[in-house]
């Protein structure tokens, strides 16, 4: 399952973390962040409630760094 | 000296961001609120210590006087940290969270050791406290201007690639809408205005037009239109309204096709993306432990082996120096910069690369192999010559059309397309269609027959053989041989120069592989300079031709196929880069190839490689470059040369300079 967000990310630094962390979750196949055009695609497992899989994926990522946002 | 430098630099930065803060709030350099935020805060903090340095520690020292008690330097200090707070809170506050969530390594944690470390270092000596607020200012001004240089880098590239439809005119009641272009359902009418996009693939119902079709196709002539024509999104409307039926949704439209593919294509790493980001990863804590070394073991050494004082202060600032230049971010944002202009410049150029990873591989190309038609040649088929006739040539391909016009295979195409003229199908009568020969018919009540030599054979009549390559149609008239027509595939008048162009690349191993007969093949490559041809090829050939040639191929070095994507899947996908010619709107093709030239010019091949070999040497600079002064600067800050100051200098400008030398990738 293919999901593609739009995200806010200000440097590019934070968007390497950003990619590290989203692969690093279950439920994850692959990541993608693209600093350039700020968008962040998901490869998703088969069977996971990607709803919710993304609010998790999103905290992460303000973790990182206040400015790092996804937009649901 | 020194004081007079620091005063005016303290000045110039209040004074340019004065200007610009008025500026942007004037609209004239679009600035996100954060950004102007910032900016605001550079501006008042910078204000402040310009101040501070006019009144210095003697000034403050007199208020000691008048109440007869020590305070003064205390209210010099709390000045100095109003105007770090006003300039690093954020940044404070970032550190200290990021503290919390276990992310140690991180820019603003480093910063914030840093500028505190001098701060503390400034109260215990009672030294000066504006290195600490300097710091902390030039990190906030690079960050500003790498926010500021990166954004408007980044929408100057997408505005390239930006063939996004915004709307779609659908008439409700009588009136014109303005509505999503994906609300629009498949069949419904669109109407679209002069200078308008076209946001969806249709039909003209009514209305004739010139097309601007660059930015699909890459062709710069406009292309006139009328009622009836296809005409596909993306396109520029530029003369005259039309009404159009969609035939597709918005999804499955030209310009969806192409943008997904533009907007995914940065999403593919390549080989020097990766690296940096994992130099960037190791870089910091290495940076980090040195710190830490150069913080403790100097001293050390110094007390036990030396004899001498430790002279813990200097070594610790020396330690701090070394934090200020431990984040990897200018470094990490000019590697995907340079990739992104790479790809947004060929974009430009009516190339599509699916992502960095190909544009990278592309620089490395040694092997350029090409299927012939529709890459070379045109893959439409003309009539070329006609010879041996003993009526008027023109009456000769009448006849061949009129007997061929039942017929759809190319060949009859060609043959309707080179008389030109409407035909009169009452003419003809009594049409026999002999499977693999040829045609008899009975025209003007005059026996035509018009096919192979198997055909004249077959009706007893003497063919001349004919010496030119390409398919060879026989006639006769009323049981009397009337001549042949040539009819041959033609090749593309830019295919000579384009493979020149790859050889002076030094790219020699140029192959052609073709699946028509050796003669028509060797012709060809003769003629546009190709050596290595190897024709009768089916396409499961092909592919193990492809494989052969990569197994020959150097490690390391890649090989490109050229095909027109549409019966070469299989081959697309196994060579190291597949490039698929003028194929919008075939989606096996879109999926196959890695490269998608959308003008059908084989030129564009060499153009590709030379952005690729462009933008792998600014990547190269950029990686050597900002490496090799983040190395100098370490290697001058622990010998206490660069002050911690100079060295975010150094380091700002060496962003700076990535990021601009990383927009030239965009000009080819």
């Amino acid at each position: 399952m293919k999901k593609t967000y739009k995200i806010e990310v200000d440097c590019a630094n934070c968007a390497n973390k950003m990619e590290e962390v989203i692969n690093k979750t279950k439920g994850v196949k692959n990541a993608s962040v693209n600093f350039m055009t700020q968008k962040l695609t998901i490869y998703f497992d088969d069977n996971v409630d990607i709803d919710s899989l993304i609010n998790d994926i999103r905290d992460k990522c303000q973790k990182i760094d206040d400015d790092c946002d996804i937009l649901i | 000296m020194l004081e007079l430098i620091t005063k005016t630099l303290l000045g110039a930065i209040f004074i340019s961001s004065l200007t610009f803060y008025t500026l942007s709030n004037k609209n004239k350099f679009e600035m996100t609120n954060k950004q102007k935020q910032v900016l605001l805060r550079v501006l008042a903090s910078s204000f402040i210590v310009f101040l501070l340095e006019f009144f210095n520690a003697d000034s403050f020292n007199k208020i000691n006087d008048y109440i007869s008690y020590p305070i003064g330097r205390w209210i010099r200090l709390v000045f100095y940290l109003i105007a770090y707070f006003v300039i690093g809170h954020d940044v404070l506050k970032k550190a200290f969270r990021g503290l919390r969530n276990k992310q140690v390594f991180d820019e603003n944690f480093l910063m914030a050791l840093a500028t505190i470390g001098a701060f503390s270092l400034a109260i215990y000596k009672n030294s000066e406290y504006l290195e600490a607020i300097a710091v902390m200012l030039f990190y906030q001004i690079g960050e500003l201007f790498q926010s500021y240089a990166v954004g408007k880098s980044r929408k100057s590239i997408s505005n390239l690639m930006n063939i996004r439809p915004d709307y779609a005119n659908i008439e409700v009641d009588g009136k014109i809408e303005q509505v999503s272009p994906d609300e629009v359902e498949k069949g419904s009418l669109i109407i679209v205005k002069p200078g308008e996009k076209v946001p969806i693939d249709g039909i003209v119902l009514a209305g004739a037009s010139s097309l601007d079709t660059k930015a699909i196709t890459g062709e710069s002539l406009p292309k006139n239109i009328g009622v009836n024509d296809e005409i596909t999104s993306g396109s520029i409307n530029l003369t005259g309204l039309l009404k159009i039926k969609t035939t597709k949704g918005f999804e499955e439209s030209t310009v969806s096709k192409i943008l997904d593919l533009v907007e995914n294509a940065s999403s593919r790493k390549s080989k020097s993306e990766q690296f940096i980001s994992k130099f960037a990863s190791v870089y910091t804590p290495i940076v980090c432990y040195l710190a830490l070394a150069l913080a403790i073991l100097p001293p050390f050494v110094r007390i036990i082996f030396m004899n001498l004082s430790g002279e813990w202060g200097t070594w610790f600032y020396r330690a701090l120096t070394f934090l200020v230049i431990s984040c990897p971010c200018a470094l990490v944002v000019s590697i995907p910069l340079s990739f992104f202009a790479g790809l947004g410049g060929a974009s430009k150029e009516g190339i599509l690369i699916k992502g960095s990873n190909f544009l990278e591989a592309l620089s490395k190309t040694a092997c350029v192999v090409f299927d012939k038609t529709g890459t070379l040649t045109q893959g439409v088929f003309k009539v070329k010559e006609v010879h041996h006739n003993n009526i008027e040539q023109e009456k000769l391909i009448e006849y061949a059309a009129i007997a061929e016009s039942a017929s759809l295979h190319p060949i009859s195409n060609s043959l309707k397309e080179a008389h030109g003229k409407e035909i009169d199908s009452s003419r003809v009568e009594d049409i026999k269609e002999l499977t693999g020969n040829g045609i008899t018919a009975k025209i003007d009540g005059k026996n035509v027959a018009v096919g192979n030599d198997k055909l004249m054979k077959l009706l007893g009549i003497d063919s001349i053989l004919c010496h030119s390559l390409g398919t060879i149609i026989h006639m006769a008239i009323d049981g009397v041989y009337a001549g042949h027509i040539v009819i041959s595939d033609i090749v593309k008048s830019s295919s000579k120069d384009s493979i020149k162009a790859l050889r002076d690349f030094g790219i020699d191993k140029i192959v052609m592989l073709s699946g028509d007969g050796k003669s028509i093949a060797d012709s060809v490559s003769e003629s546009i300079g190709i050596k290595e041809t190897y024709a009768e090829l089916l396409p499961q050939d092909k592919v193990s031709k492809v494989e052969e040639l990569l197994q020959s191929m150097p490690a390391k070095s890649k090989l490109v196929f050229v095909g027109d994507g549409i019966n070469d899947a299989p081959v697309l996908t196994r060579a190291d880069i597949g490039i698929a010619m003028g194929c919008i709107g075939s989606d096996a093709a879109i999926e196959a190839a890695d490269v998608v030239l959308l003008d059908d010019d084989p030129i564009k091949i060499s153009k590709a490689i030379k952005i690729s070999k462009k933008c792998l040497n600014i990547v190269y600079q950029n990686i050597f470059f900002s490496i090799g002064i983040k190395i100098l600067c370490l290697i001058l800050g622990a010998l206490g040369i660069a002050s911690m100051w100079t060295a975010i200098f150094a380091d700002v400008g060496v962003m700076i300079l990535a990021v601009l030398n990383g927009i030239r990738a965009m000009y080819v």
